[in-house]
C-alpha cells in the first residue's frame, strides 16, 4: 500500500506528516510505503491514499483519488483516528 | 581534501552519511540516502542555470523600461545562484547551525528544534554572503555563522509562541519560518488595532484562490504577469532586436516567465532531496538530546486553523507589495517586484496570526504591514549582499532582511 503525504512545496509540512504517519501505522498494524512530495508532483504520482491539510486535499480530490485530511499534522491522535477511519475500516 | 570540503555537493553528502550512520540505518538506506543528498545538490545547481538565464533577461528588460533595477525576491533563486561562490560555506554553516540549535535547546529555556530545513539552508546562505562581504572567511566565518544561525533557530519560534498558542489553542506546535519578524509585527499591530471578537473565519471567502498553494502555478502566474507588463513598457523593438533573436516579444516573454518557474521547480526538487535525508536525521538526534523540545514547523502548519485568514492575509500583503512598487523609488531603492509566493505564504501566516490577535481587522492590517516589510527590507538589504546583490533576485522573507541589515551594520563598526 502506498501513502503519499502532500503539501504545497513538498518540503516541511509533508515531510513531518510522513514521519508522523510512519510512527502511527506501526501501532495500527498497517504496512505501507510512506513518502512525501509537493502538490504539482503529487498529481502525477499514483498512491493508494493521499494525505495532507484540508486545503491541499481539496486540490487533489477529483472523485477518483482517496484523500485524507489532517488539520494538525503534529497530532498523532488525529492521524491515528483518520487512518483508522479510512484505511482500517 | 580541499576538493572534498570545497565541493558543497560532497559536503552535504558527508553530513547525510554521518547522520544516517548515527541513526544506525541499514546499508541500503545509508547508500541511497547519501547518494540522493549529493544528487539533490547537483539538481539544485542545474536549476540555478535555468533561473539565471531568465532572470538576466528580466533584469535587462526592466532596466530599459523603467531605468531602475527591478528585483524578484525568490529564495530558491538567490540561494541557487549563490552556491557558485558560497556553496561550501552555506553547507558548513547549515550543519553546524543545526548542531548549535540542539545545544541552545539543551542548555537554554528556549526548547525549540527548527525543522524547516530549506529555511535553515537559506539563512545559512544569507549569513555566508553577508559575513563574507563584511570581511570574514574560513573557520571564523563558519563559527560565527553557525552560532548566529543556531541562536536564531531557537529565538525565532520563541518570540512567536505566545501568538501561535492563540492560533492553535495548544503549546505543541511552534512556528519555524524565517518570516517570523514580519509575523511578530503583524501580531503586535493586530493586538492593538484589531477586534478579536470578529474572526475571519465567520465570513464567507471564496475557496477558488486555493489553487495558489501549488507553487508551480503561483510562480508561473506571477512571472507571466510581470514579464508581460514589463515587456509592454520595454517595447517590442528592444526585445526582438536585443534579446529574443527575432521571436515575437510576447511569446518570448511568456517562455522566459515559465522558464523561471521551471527553474524554481527544479531547485525545489533538489532542495527536497537534500533535506529529505538531513532533516529526519536532525530530528532523530535532537529527539535524543532534547526530548522535551517543541518542533518548529513550516508556516503552512498553522494554515488549517484559519483558512479564511490565509486568503485575506495574502490579499492584504499583496496589495501592500503593489503599493510598494510606487513607494520604493521615492526612497531611492530598487523596485521589489511583489512575488506571489512570498506574499502568499508570509501574508497568509501574518493573516492567521493577525486574526488570532485582532480578528479580521487585525488580519488585514497585520498582513498589510507585513507586506510593506517584505517589500522594503529586501530593497534595503540588496547593497549589503556584495556581488550577490546584482543578480536581479534576492531573499524574500522578513528575517533574512532584518538579520542581513543588522549584521552588515554591526560589521561596519569593526
Amino acid at each position: 500500500m502506498k501513502i503519499l503525504a502532500v503539501c504545497g512545496n513538498g518540503l516541511g509540512s509533508s515531510m513531518m506528516l510522513a514521519i508522523n504517519i510512519k510512527k502511527v501505522i506501526g501501532t495500527l498494524g498497517i504496512t505501507a510505503d510512506v513518502s512525501n512530495t509537493d502538490l504539482a508532483s503529487s498529481k502525477t504520482e499514483t498512491a493508494d491514499y493521499y494525505i495532507g491539510s484540508p486545503e491541499i486535499m481539496e486540490q487533489l480530490s477529483d472523485g477518483k483519488r482517496k484523500t485524507i485530511s489532517i488539520k494538525n499534522l503534529l497530532s498523532l491522535p488525529e492521524i491515528e483516528e483518520a487512518l483508522t477511519k479510512y484505511i482500517n475500516a | 581534501m580541499k576538493d572534498i570540503l570545497g565541493t558543497p555537493a560532497i559536503l552535504v553528502g558527508l553530513f547525510a552519511l554521518f547522520g544516517l550512520l548515527l541513526q544506525r540505518k541499514s546499508v541500503a538506506d545509508v547508500v541511497s540516502g547519501t547518494l540522493k543528498t549529493v544528487m539533490g545538490f547537483l539538481i539544485l545547481s542545474a536549476g540555478a542555470t535555468v533561473i539565471t538565464g531568465s532572470l538576466d533577461i528580466f533584469g535587462k528588460m526592466f532596466e530599459k523600461a523603467f531605468n531602475i533595477q527591478g528585483v524578484i525576491p525568490n529564495n530558491e533563486a538567490i540561494v541557487a545562484v549563490a552556491q557558485q561562490t558560497f556553496g561550501a560555506e552555506t553547507a558548513m554553516i547549515m550543519l553546524f547551525g543545526m548542531v548549535a540549535n540542539i545545544l541552545f535547546a539543551r542548555f537554554t529555556p528556549f526548547k525549540y528544534i527548527f525543522l524547516t530545513g530549506h529555511h535553515t539552508m537559506f539563512m545559512a546562505c544569507l549569513l555566508a554572503a553577508v559575513l563574507s562581504t563584511g570581511g570574514l572567511d574560513g573557520v571564523v566565518l563558519v563559527v560565527v555563522g553557525s552560532i548566529l544561525l543556531g541562536l536564531w533557530m531557537v529565538l525565532s519560534p520563541a518570540i512567536l509562541q505566545p501568538y501561535v498558542k492563540q492560533v492553535t489553542g495548544s503549546d505543541d506546535i511552534a512556528l519555524g519560518h524565517f518570516g517570523s519578524i514580519g509575523y511578530f509585527v503583524a501580531g503586535f499591530v493586530a493586538k492593538y488595532t484589531g477586534n478579536k471578537e470578529k474572526s475571519t473565519e465567520d465570513i464567507k471567502v471564496p475557496k477558488s484562490l486555493g489553487f495558489l498553494r501549488d507553487s508551480s502555478v503561483s510562480v508561473s502566474l506571477t512571472m507571466a504577469i510581470m514579464f508581460f507588463v514589463v515587456a509592454i513598457f520595454t517595447g517590442q523593438d528592444f526585445v526582438e532586436k536585443e534579446l529574443s533573436g527575432g521571436t515575437n516579444f510576447i511569446i518570448f516573454s511568456l517562455i522566459q516567465a515559465i522558464t523561471f518557474a521551471a527553474g524554481v521547480y527544479i531547485v525545489l526538487a533538489g532542495v527536497r532531496m537534500i533535506i529529505g535525508e538531513i532533516v529526519p536525521a536532525f530530528k532523530g538526534i535532537a529527539d535524543k538530546v532534547v526530548p522535551n523540545a517543541k518542533p518548529a514547523l513550516d508556516c503552512p502548519a498553522i494554515f488549517p486553523f484559519a483558512p479564511n485568514a490565509v486568503i485575506i492575509g495574502f490579499l492584504s500583503s499583496f496589495v501592500a507589495g503593489i503599493l510598494s512598487i510606487f513607494l520604493l523609488p521615492l526612497f531611492g531603492l530598487a523596485v521589489i517586484v511583489p512575488g506571489l509566493v512570498p506574499h502568499f505564504f508570509c501574508g497568509a501566516a501574518a493573516g492567521v496570526i493577525g486574526n488570532a490577535m485582532g480578528g479580521r481587522r487585525g488580519a488585514i492590517i497585520g498582513a498589510f504591514v507585513q507586506g510593506l516589510l517584505i517589500s522594503f527590507l529586501p530593497a534595503i538589504l540588496l547593497p549589503m549582499l556584495g556581488g550577490l546583490g546584482f543578480q536581479n533576485t534576492t531573499f524574500g522573507d522578513a528575517d533574512f532582511g532584518v538579520i542581513g541589515i543588522l549584521l552588515s551594520a554591526i560589521m561596519k563598526l569593526f
